[in-house]
């Protein structure tokens, strides 16, 4: 199964990442209509420290702790792809808890989000790895 | 102080509209033009810091910026332009030479432009590229005058050492040190796919780069800096640079402060120090010297690689050329006055120096007169831009063409012109490594060979409508070519007939 | 309107030959016959042909066919004749008058030696010597041209159709072992007498049928060593090549072919190791002399004949057999109309050179 891999040493810090992501997951054709005047809630984040960064996002784990965690079974995995059911989810945050790579995220509304690969939205391969500029983002099977 | 501000040339124009504020533009400027002011909540610009490299422009998601020559004036004056104007401002302030890179940008005439092609009709069928052989094979070194054979009457081969490429092309040189690592490692893995050559410059060869030593030029300079046994075994030619066609004359200067680690040991000079190229190459101050270091380079590889003269193209480069054809060198390689540079005092690059046009006509013209053609090859550069100047120039009689404003271009460059500043926010012209980072060889090697690439199959399509499927059949051949726009002299000296003729 | 050697003038022709391996002397009327044939293919500005054997009472001396444009130039060139040559023998070349054969220069035919002092005191060897004199008329004098300077041959040559020409030149009167004949249609006019083919040089004569897109690279090449293209033409620039490549340097007609029609590095990268790295050597040594672009020649040279055709084979060309005679043409019928019962008859391929010698039979090579 292709997963979204990270390169540290191509890594810009640039965020466009981020952005992209945000936009990807907005519903709005327009990258403008969607973020302008907009606080993004990204689901990938760019960690930065001493001279290194890199974008972490879900790494769809063959044996997911945040799945395992899921007090409703808001969290499923399907074909390898871990996706959240955002009417079951309560918000409890256990799977917050439990990524190990700070992966998970609270969404506005109480619910939460990960990256799910952009197959949910109209875009339907990672915005992220398009986005990137310098190649610090793939999206392969390894 | 009021009386040396400069208005900046360049203002960046922000679409306030489109902005979303993702600050990439801020977080990529190495020159820090951009910032976000968190009370207005919107981005700000520093137009003076702008060197026009479109890095922000490039990145941003929204395309809500533009950069655009401001229209801030002077008063017209044709002879006292702005550009001179300020010059002497920058001069009466800093008492400094002016120092600028990459090539001449001034309006001079680019013979390219003026000559157009032939293509073959009725009388001579053209031949599909698609669907017929067409080979742009060449082979770069002396060719015999005799042949020789063994005692069954078959024929021995006497070819000296040669290089085999399979497309007329060639990376020219660009030092390590003036270009970033990466940029060389996108050079050399292109070269490699290619199956052509890339050239170190003057700057040494990185060590990582010896596996890469069949596609390698290694350049000894008046410098010579990084020359040693190794090094020169390394390389599949040798290059000695006596001269660059956007400083003839002078030698190369790579400021201290970029000699720092792998740059300085593979120059083999001190962290900190300088690394100012001499003038000349003070053991060459004739061209029987000039012979003297061909042979003892050759002496010192086995004769096993052939060696390539470089020098610039200036007033007398025929009988220059002339007297290293018969010194001893496999391959001429002339630099056009447009060549590129890292950093060279403006004045030398924007007036010394000759069209490299004019000058291979006129090289190549001098070799056959004097019946010596055969025993070098020509490699011309200085502002190789597309496969019609390629074509061009093999038609008005070069073997091969070096580019590397080309291949920058192709690697990310938008010719801003501040190699010098050492800030080079694509990666390319920089040390810094948060910059460097930013080409990342994978990319950019294949850039390079899509280029290459696109490149030869225009030069098949070309030579294919002129009749000819083999391009050993298109050097020197004068006839293809037809000028306009020019006078009687150029076309004499280009060797050309008029359109019409 | 400017002639040959002012501007470069393309054509289309007709090209015709006749071997006869065991020596056999035959008469001109086979090979007027044969290139009547085509008629169609000329146009009428351009007709000539190459005889071999024709002077056997003179077979050690050179024959020197010129043509002047006036007795001052005429003048001129034998001043320079008797001062590097010994003239065994003048005269008229015979012609008779024909009505389509008209402006005709004056045509003279000397058959000379180089005079021994001066050729000693050139340090050349014999044909070296004779070369570069018949290259320093053709270029040094005004209005004297020397088109056929071989022994023991000749050519003839004039502007009109090549039938007209044989007539003119009373060809039925000689008697040669090798005949090849052209008819010439070039695109515009006027033709000059010169620049008809065959064009010659020593024993070396070519005629050609095509327009090469590698002349000028050629041209260019060729130059460097003492020859100059004064006529423009695509033959004069081959013979040229022929003359270095066999005289100066030394190949044989299958490597001359091999350099001049290579084959595709794709074909060369299948060959079997030696002769790869043979080809190999050819095609970089001389890459110079690869000739691309239609061409379909007839090499005359003493004691033999060569036919070759370009790599991608744009001009037609065959080769027909009978007993100790061959016949090489643009087309079957210029064979059959001499021939009619031919007991072999293929073409050739592109780049396949078709040798043949006195005795030593037809040799296809590749």
């Amino acid at each position: 199964m292709k997963r979204v891999y990270v390169n540290e040493k191509w890594c810009l810090g640039c965020h466009l990442c981020e952005y992209y992501c945000a936009f990807a997951n907005s519903n709005e054709k327009s990258m403008v209509k969607a973020l302008k005047d907009v606080v993004i809630n990204p689901r990938i984040r760019v960690e930065e420290y001493n001279g290194i960064s890199f974008a972490v996002s879900c790494r769809h784990c063959d044996e997911p702790l945040c799945v395992k965690g899921c007090i409703t079974g808001a969290l499923t995995v399907k074909e390898g792809v871990i996706s959240v059911d955002q009417n079951k989810c309560v918000g409890c945050y256990t799977c917050i808890l439990c990524c190990p790579y700070g992966a998970v995220s609270p969404k506005e509304e109480g619910v939460i989000q990960k990256c799910e690969l952009c197959i949910n939205n109209s875009h339907g391969t990672p915005l992220c790895v398009k986005g990137c500029p310098n190649n610090a983002i793939v999206f392969e099977e390894r | 102080m009021p009386i040396d501000f400069l208005y900046p040339d360049y203002e960046v124009v922000r679409d306030y509209n489109k902005c979303i504020n993702c600050r990439v533009c801020e977080r990529q400027c190495a020159n820090e033009v951009h910032s976000y002011d968190e009370e207005k909540n919107m981005m700000l610009s520093d137009d003076a810091k702008c060197v026009n490299c479109h890095r922000c422009v490039s990145l941003c998601p929204t395309s809500a910026l533009k950069i655009v020559k401001t229209n801030h004036t002077f008063k017209e004056n044709a002879n006292w332009t702005e550009s001179a104007i300020k010059e002497i401002y920058r001069q009466a302030d800093s008492g400094g030479v002016l120092l600028s890179s990459m090539g001449n940008p001034n309006n001079y005439p680019i013979y390219f432009d003026k000559i157009l092609l032939n293509a073959s009709q009725v009388t001579n069928p053209s031949i599909d590229p698609l669907r017929e052989p067409m080979e742009t094979k060449v082979f770069l070194g002396s060719k015999p005058n005799k042949i020789e054979r063994d005692e069954n009457g078959n024929l021995i081969n006497n070819l000296p050492p040669k290089l085999e490429l399979p497309m007329p092309v060639m990376f020219s040189a660009m030092s390590y040190g003036s270009i970033s690592y990466n940029a060389h490692e996108s050079l050399a893995r292109a070269a490699k796919e290619l199956g052509i050559l890339y050239n170190t410059g003057e700057g040494g060869l990185h060590k990582d780069f010896y596996k890469y030593g069949s596609n390698t030029i290694v350049q000894v300079a008046s410098g010579r800096f990084g020359v040693y046994k190794d090094y020169l075994e390394a390389g599949a030619a040798i290059e000695i640079k006596m001269g660059q066609g956007a400083k003839p004359g002078i030698g190369g200067h790579l400021p201290g402060t970029k000699i720092v680690g792998d740059i300085s040991r593979t120059r083999m000079i001190p962290e900190g120090s300088d690394a100012i190229s001499p003038a000349p190459h003070h053991d060459i101050y004739s061209i029987e010297d000039l012979r003297q270091l061909i042979y003892s380079l050759k002496t010192a590889t086995n004769y096993k690689k052939p060696v390539i003269v470089k020098i610039a193209a200036v007033h007398n480069v025929a009988a220059i050329a002339s007297g290293i054809a018969r010194s001893g060198a496999d391959i001429i390689a002339i630099d056009g006055f447009r060549g590129g540079t890292g950093a060279a005092p403006t004045r030398i690059r924007d007036n010394v120096g000759i069209p490299i046009e004019l000058a291979l006509a006129s090289v190549d013209q001098r070799l056959r007169d004097e019946g010596i053609r055969d025993n070098v090859s020509i490699v011309v550069g200085g502002s190789i831009r597309s496969s019609s100047d390629i074509v061009k120039a093999i038609a008005l009689g070069a073997d091969c063409v070096y580019v590397a404003t080309a291949a920058l271009l192709a690697l990310g460059c938008h010719l801003c012109r501040s190699c010098h500043t050492g800030k080079c926010n694509w990666g390319i012209a920089t040390q810094v490594p948060e910059l460097v980072k930013r080409l990342n060889p994978d990319i950019g090697y294949k850039r390079l060979v899509n280029m290459v690439t696109a490149w030869n199959h225009e030069i098949k399509e070309i030579m294919g409508g002129m009749g000819i499927n083999s391009i050993e059949s298109l050097k020197g051949n004068r006839l293809m070519l037809r000028g306009v726009g020019l006078n009687e002299k150029e076309l004499e000296i280009l060797g050309i007939k008029h359109a019409g003729e | 309107m400017l002639k040959e050697g002012q501007i470069r003038i393309p054509s289309g022709c007709a090209i015709s030959g006749i071997f006869s391996k065991s020596g056999k002397r035959i008469t001109g009327d086979t090979i007027i016959k044969s290139i009547s044939a085509m008629h169609d293919r000329s146009n009428g500005l351009g007709g000539g042909f190459a005889a071999y054997g024709i002077y056997p009472e003179y077979k050690d001396y050179y024959a020197f066919h010129i043509f002047y444009e006036n007795t001052a130039s005429k003048k001129e060139c034998e001043d320079f004749l008797e001062r590097h040559f010994d003239i065994i023998n003048l005269s008229k070349i015979p012609t008779r008058k024909t009505r389509n054969i008209t402006d005709e220069p004056l045509i003279w035919r000397y058959f000379v030696t180089p005079l021994p002092t001066k050729l000693n005191e050139s340090q050349l060897d014999e044909k070296e010597f004779v070369a570069r004199s018949v290259i320093k008329v053709n270029t040094k004098i005004q209005g004297a041209y020397i088109f056929s300077s071989g022994k023991n041959m000749g050519t003839f040559k004039a502007v009109g159709f090549p039938e007209d020409v044989g007539e003119f030149y009373m060809l039925s009167e000689y008697a040669g072992y090798a005949w090849t004949a052209h008819g010439r249609y070039p695109t515009n006019t006027p033709g000059w007498w010169g620049g008809a083919h065959p064009f010659s040089m020593l024993d070396y004569s070519v005629v050609h049928n095509g327009e090469i897109s590698s002349y000028d690279a050629n041209r260019r090449a060729i130059e460097m060593y003492g020859y100059k293209c004064t006529l423009l033409t695509d033959t004069e620039v081959i013979t040229y090549i022929i003359d270095y490549l066999n005289r100066r340097i030394g190949l044989n007609f299958k490597e001359i072919a091999e350099i001049v029609a290579a084959p595709f590095w794709q074909t060369i990268e299948r060959m079997p190791k030696e002769q790869k790295e043979k080809f190999t050597y050819l095609r970089n040594a001389f890459s110079s002399y690869l000739i691309t672009g239609p061409f379909s020649i007839l090499v005359g040279f003493e004691g033999g004949m060569m036919a070759l055709n370009d790599r991608l084979k744009l001009r037609s060309m065959v080769v027909g057999e009978k007993d100790d005679m061959v016949y090489i043409a643009s087309e079957e019928c210029a064979m059959r109309i001499v021939e009619p019962n031919l007991d072999k008859v293929w073409a050739p391929q592109g780049g396949e050179p078709v040798i043949v010698t006195l005795n030593g039979g037809v040799e296809q090579c590749r």
